[in-house]
């Protein structure tokens, strides 16, 4: 498979604080990538970095043929990249229709986009009038990620996406993750929980101290479930 | 997709119901009144400006005293020193507004929270210092006064008080749906989205810093529009309308009627007004010997009002029962 997202050597921060340093990594199309460590192993700043809400002071980072360090942040959405940071972050005021059409507002296809997007969280279409502040953390989470789907992207981003939810819920978003590979969407997952993540990836990278230590196929990991433990200390 | 073109019924009802009020009272207010509306709706205006920033965008301006000062003496300053007509003087208001509003949100909105709140201040006192200096022009605090001749426009007279009623609603009319198919179009929403959360509107693909800069520029004009009819209907121009009180009164107006609400700005106007006249006539009248101040009165209705309704009143109203309040 060929890559879509690569990571070469890039060093990140904020201000006097480096963070990422020669991180690498490489994302196959139409893959699942999870990315795990321990905290403050700079899962979140790697996702932060490619979206360009952090600067990257080395290294490049390349979509396809296009380098997107250096880019206003806005820009890169727009290249082809959605991000779902932890915590969802919803515009709580509006409701769940004009979340998605902000999403939606910035693309060609909009309405064709928007039933797509409708498509993978029928529930909802229920919900289009209710305010996205009053969904249920499950209901908050589709949103967040529709609403990132909307800008019709190549590689999606997630961070920690299953955090504080019900197990029910976590296996919804983790189905979704599978149907979005299907339709071609390569995707970065950020999780803390081995067994969130070993269902739904292809590989995982193991994050340490900034970089990324070693990258596998997930079939190794279930064959030898010590690496896990080898690499970040839990199982 | 959005706009005036699919508002729902009932919110352009309860809009033109307004406006269909308004154009009733002019009939039977009493002469003092009559006269206090008319103010109270071009200074709505100026809270309708402030509001689009601070309400919908969420930035907190203290120097929008500015902007209302651009259009007053904009429009006050050629009418006075170059004799110009009151629909060029009026042009000119907004001109004066367009410009200082484009200069400082390039400048201000690279910063946020509360450094933007310090630097809008710090441009709102040097327009005010300007009005000084350039003294010889304006008259500083003193302020000139515009002669009845040159505040015609045709055939209307701009200093008869049914005029000047009729002139102020048809300016609050204009902006009170302006602002309305804004804030309904996708460019309010997108507003209201960096509100709730700038990074995550970046991250769908927004140029935020274009959006913002946009909502000052229309804020500063909307502002500037008020400020320039405040001079031609009322007649008077000075330097206490650039100083930092007038850029606190729309934030206290917006907050007591309600920010983002459409229809709160001239609620908290009408409100605040009011509350000021009676305050000060109820210690005058009942308390003579008493020491207190009016403001007094006002602190305590203020405190009162954001323990009971802390998203002002129409906030607070539409959160709790009329959910479909613009």
């Amino acid at each position: 498979m060929a890559d879509v997202l690569v990571l070469d050597n890039v060093d990140a921060g904020y201000g006097e604080v480096q963070v990422l340093r020669g991180m690498s990594l490489m994302l196959r199309r139409g893959e699942v990538l999870c990315m795990l460590g321990l905290n403050g192993a700079g899962k979140t700043t790697t996702l932060k970095t490619i979206m360009g809400l952090v600067r990257a002071s080395a290294g490049s980072i390349r979509l396809g043929e296009r380098e997107l360090a250096g880019l206003p942040a806005h820009e890169v959405p727009r290249a082809g990249v959605a991000y779902v940071p932890q915590g969802r972050r919803l515009f709580s005021e509006l409701t769940v229709a004009e979340n998605i059409e902000i999403g939606l507002m910035t693309r060609k296809h909009g309405e064709a986009t928007r039933e797509s997007v409708l498509e993978l969280f029928p529930v909802l279409r229920e919900r289009l009038k209710q305010r996205s502040g009053t969904l249920s953390g499950g209901e908050q989470q589709m949103l967040a990620m529709a609403r990132a789907l909307c800008v019709e992207p190549e590689v999606l981003l997630l961070d920690e996406p299953t955090e504080g939810l019900m197990p029910s819920m976590i296996a919804r978003i983790r189905d979704t993750v599978a149907m979005l590979r299907e339709r071609g969407v390569s995707t970065v997952l950020v999780e803390q929980r081995v067994d969130a993540v070993l269902p739904v990836a292809d590989r995982v990278a193991f994050i340490e101290n900034g970089r990324n230590r070693e990258t596998l196929d997930v079939e190794k990991l279930r064959e030898n479930p010590e690496l896990v433990r080898h690499y970040v200390g839990v199982g | 997709m959005m706009g005036l073109g699919n508002l729902s019924g009932r919110v352009l009802a309860l809009h033109l119901g307004v406006v269909a009020l308004l154009f009733a009272l002019q009939f039977v207010l009493p002469a003092y009144h009559h006269g206090i509306m008319a103010r109270i709706l071009v200074l709505a205006v100026f809270a309708m400006g402030y509001n689009l920033l601070f309400g919908y965008t969420g930035l907190l301006s203290l120097g929008h005293a500015m902007f209302f000062s651009a259009g007053l003496y904009g429009a006050g300053l050629t009418v006075y020193h170059l004799d110009w007509s009151v629909p060029a003087a009026f042009a000119a208001g907004l001109a004066s507004g367009l410009v200082l509003s484009t200069v400082v949100g390039f400048l201000a909105l690279r910063t946020t929270g509360v450094a933007f709140l310090i630097v809008t201040m710090m441009f709102g006192q040097v327009a005010y210092l300007f009005t000084l200096y350039f003294g010889d022009w304006t008259r500083g605090e003193e302020g000139l006064t515009l002669s009845q001749a040159a505040r015609q426009l045709g055939p209307l007279d701009l200093t008869d008080p049914t005029t000047r009623y009729f002139a102020a609603l048809a300016l609050f009319t204009v902006v009170l749906f302006v602002t309305l198919a804004l804030v309904r179009a996708p460019f309010g929403r997108v507003l209201i989205a960096i509100r709730e959360n700038e990074e995550r509107t970046r991250m769908l693909g927004y140029d935020t810093f274009r959006n913002k800069l946009g909502a000052t520029i229309g804020s500063g004009v909307i502002c500037a529009a008020s400020g320039a009819a405040y001079v031609l209907l009322f007649g008077y121009f000075g330097s206490s309308f650039a100083a930092v009180q007038y850029s606190i009164l729309p934030l206290l107006w917006v907050l007591v009627g309600g920010a983002a609400t459409t229809l709160g700005p001239l609620l908290g106007t009408v409100l605040m007004f009011y509350l000021i006249d009676l305050s000060n006539d109820l210690l005058n009248s009942r308390f003579p010997d008493w020491d207190v101040s009016y403001l007094g009165i006002v602190g305590v209705a203020l405190v009162l009002l954001i323990l009971f309704f802390p998203k002002g009143l129409l906030g607070s109203i539409r959160d709790r029962w009329v959910r479909w309040l613009p």
